[in-house]
């Protein structure tokens, strides 16, 4: 009989540490799948944001650099100037990477430099205890916005696809999801490209999941998804933005 | 060995390319500025093939370093002072991963901005506190060009030796002036790869067959599995405690029949150097201490001292407050008096301001 489907085997047998119903862990499997069809599991650095994203080392069974909070993007710059031919990657959430590690972010997409990044936008800060992110919804209750995000008070939802695709330097910019099989598959996809646009050498590229949390979000797994649906993908739209 | 005249910083930033520097990333931030502009021009040349990174900050710089160091290629970077203090976070990082870096600290005046003007005022920051969590480093402080040279080529020898990252205190002085210097040896290619090979044992570029997948991450050692991090943290204290053994260095200048010891460090200490010469010419009996590296601190220097035939120690340094005279204090215990000369804010110490100090301090010849 045929196996059409099997644990990848970057990631380790060992429990990945996210909560019950966290799609970090789709997007972790995604990666590792991804990486294995291409070959790159044995030429690969994949550079971990602090935030949820630091339960990976326990569960991939990849070389990795566990980074400041929100320094990835330099981190991964530098380790793929110095070693061209390492398959460089970022692994990051939205407070490490769409706040207190912007600058990185922007800076090391407007370089253009050949490292791919993976952003998991979950609308708030998991690992702390769902603080306010950037990416947080208007008047979504957070620990940190009891009463609600309010505009006059904490801005608006911050778009990252859309922002780097104000730059001229990336080749690869789409935003995915995996709360449906449909869309794993779509999601995978995007990976896939992705990746590909790094080993043709053509520059930064970032794929985004909206994901869930659904411990700060205070919702079971099934309702986390409605809520993406409902609530998520209005705000952030799925879809290639740039592909060149 | 050919002498050529140059200025402290591209000296400094040429001694590390020939150490066998092959990446650096900074951030503009005078007066180090020539460090880092050098490089971006050196680098490219064929005789190195090295990477030139400029960062979108000096947080960024580090990371960048902190990338480079856990491939294991030699890597550094530069800054001052207040630019420093925004790579500290990262810099724990870096001594929390056990990684081979040079760190390299042009200072300035301070607190905060300050002054561009030469300084000593991060003595604290970079022997003590230079991030947190409570790690230590090797720390260099060069009094001359020279020094500044063959400290840099030293370092990353040392940074490699001992995995963990090697700090060179040095100041906009020493930087911005220019002298004859003997550059050392370009390190052989060969030499590099051979390093870099043996640094594969726990580099992170990919697993590339090993047994195991390679982590690099704040409390963990290179090539290890991750240990309990108070097994990490007592291991690598007492690598800091076998320095007090293996990496104590100082000068003593003519301090033999000395009755005032003058005790400075860096650019002060040239300075202070004439003013004993000076001192000597008309009858006193003076000498100096200089550490070479402030950390580990020479204690052995002072505690070697015949405290009965001392009038006094006369500690001098560009900071106000001052901080390299708290560990001269420390380990000098009130066997003698103390006295202090300083300048600060990106003042230049006067030999002059010395010779006075020591005088009052030494009484009637
Ligand atoms: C310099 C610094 N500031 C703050 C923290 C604390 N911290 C740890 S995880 C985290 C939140 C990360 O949130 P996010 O990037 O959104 O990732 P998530 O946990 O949601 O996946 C913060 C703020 C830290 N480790 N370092």
């Amino acid at each position: 009989m045929e196996k059409i489907y099997s644990r990848p085997i970057g990631l380790k047998k060992s429990i990945n540490g996210y909560c019950p119903g966290c799609l970090h862990s789709a997007a972790g499997k995604l990666i590792m799948s991804v990486l294995e069809e291409f070959d790159l599991l044995e030429r690969c650095t994949q550079v971990d944001g602090v935030g949820c994203s630091a339960n990976n080392h326990t569960s991939m069974d990849v070389d990795s650099i566990g980074s400041p909070h929100g320094r990835p993007c330099a981190v991964a710059s530098a380790v793929k100037r110095i070693s061209p031919e390492t398959v460089v990657y970022t692994y990051q959430g939205d407070g490490d990477l769409a706040s207190i590690g912007l600058a990185e972010t922007m800076m090391a997409a407007n370089r253009g430099d050949n490292i791919t990044v993976f952003f998991i936008n979950n609308a708030n800060y998991g690992m702390t205890g769902g603080q306010m992110a950037p990416t947080t919804l208007m008047d979504m209750k957070t620990s940190t916005t009891p009463y609600g995000r309010h505009a006059q008070e904490h801005g608006y939802p911050m778009h990252m696809c859309e922002v780097l695709n104000a730059l001229t330097a990336p080749s690869y910019i789409a935003r995915v999801t995996c709360i449906d099989a449909a869309n794993v598959r779509k999601a995978r996809a995007a990976v896939k490209e992705a990746f590909q646009h790094q080993l043709d050498g053509k520059g930064f590229s970032f794929v985004e999941f909206v994901s869930n949390c659904p411990t700060n979000w205070g919702l079971s797994p099934i309702e986390s998804l409605k809520f993406i649906k409902e609530k998520m993908l209005p705000e952030y739209p799925l879809g290639e933005f740039r592909n060149r | 060995m050919e002498k050529v005249f140059m200025k402290g910083n591209e000296a400094i930033a040429e001694a590390a390319i020939r150490a066998g520097c092959r990446f650096f990333a900074g951030y503009p931030i005078t007066p180090q500025n020539e460090i880092p502009e050098y490089m971006s021009r050196r680098m490219p040349q064929p005789d190195v093939r090295g990477i030139y990174l400029q960062g979108e900050s000096e947080t960024a710089s580090a990371a960048m370093l902190y990338g480079a160091g856990a491939t294991g290629i030699r890597a550094m970077t530069s800054s001052s002072s207040c630019g420093i203090a925004l790579m500290s976070e990262v810099i724990a990082w870096m001594a929390g991963a056990c990684l081979p870096v040079v760190i390299c600290n042009m200072a300035r005046g301070g607190p905060g901005i300050g002054s561009i003007q030469p300084s000593q005022q991060d003595y604290f920051m970079a022997t003590k506190a230079s991030g947190n969590g409570g790690f230590r480093m090797l720390v260099f402080a060069p009094s001359t060009i020279q020094e500044a040279v063959d400290m840099m080529y030293r370092a990353f020898d040392l940074a490699q030796k001992y995995m963990n990252p090697v700090y060179i205190l040095s100041d906009g002085f020493t930087g911005a002036m220019m002298e004859p210097v003997v550059l050392p040896e370009m390190r052989s290619e060969e030499f590099l790869a051979a390093e870099r090979k043996k640094n594969e044992a726990w580099a992170a570029t990919g697993r590339k067959g090993a047994a195991r997948s390679h982590q690099i991450g704040a409390g963990q050692r290179p090539g290890f599995p991750r240990a309990p991090l108070e097994q990490k943290n007592k291991a690598d204290w007492e690598m800091y405690e076998s320095w007090k053994v293996n990496e104590v260095e100082y000068e003593n200048y003519k301090i033999e029949d000395a009755e005032l010891i003058i005790t400075s460090y860096g650019v002060s200490a040239r300075i202070a150097r004439s003013a004993v010469d000076m001192l000597r010419k008309e009858g006193y009996k003076v000498g100096m201490i200089r550490p070479i590296k402030v950390h580990p601190f020479p204690e052995i220097a002072y505690e070697q001292l015949d405290y009965n035939k001392l009038r006094g120690i006369l500690s001098v340094e560009m900071s106000i407050p001052p901080l390299f005279y708290y560990d001269v204090e420390a380990v000098v215990r009130k066997r003698t008096p103390i006295a202090t000369c300083l300048r600060s804010g990106g003042e230049i110490i006067e030999r002059s301001a010395i010779i006075e100090a020591a005088k009052k301090l030494y009484g009637d010849k």
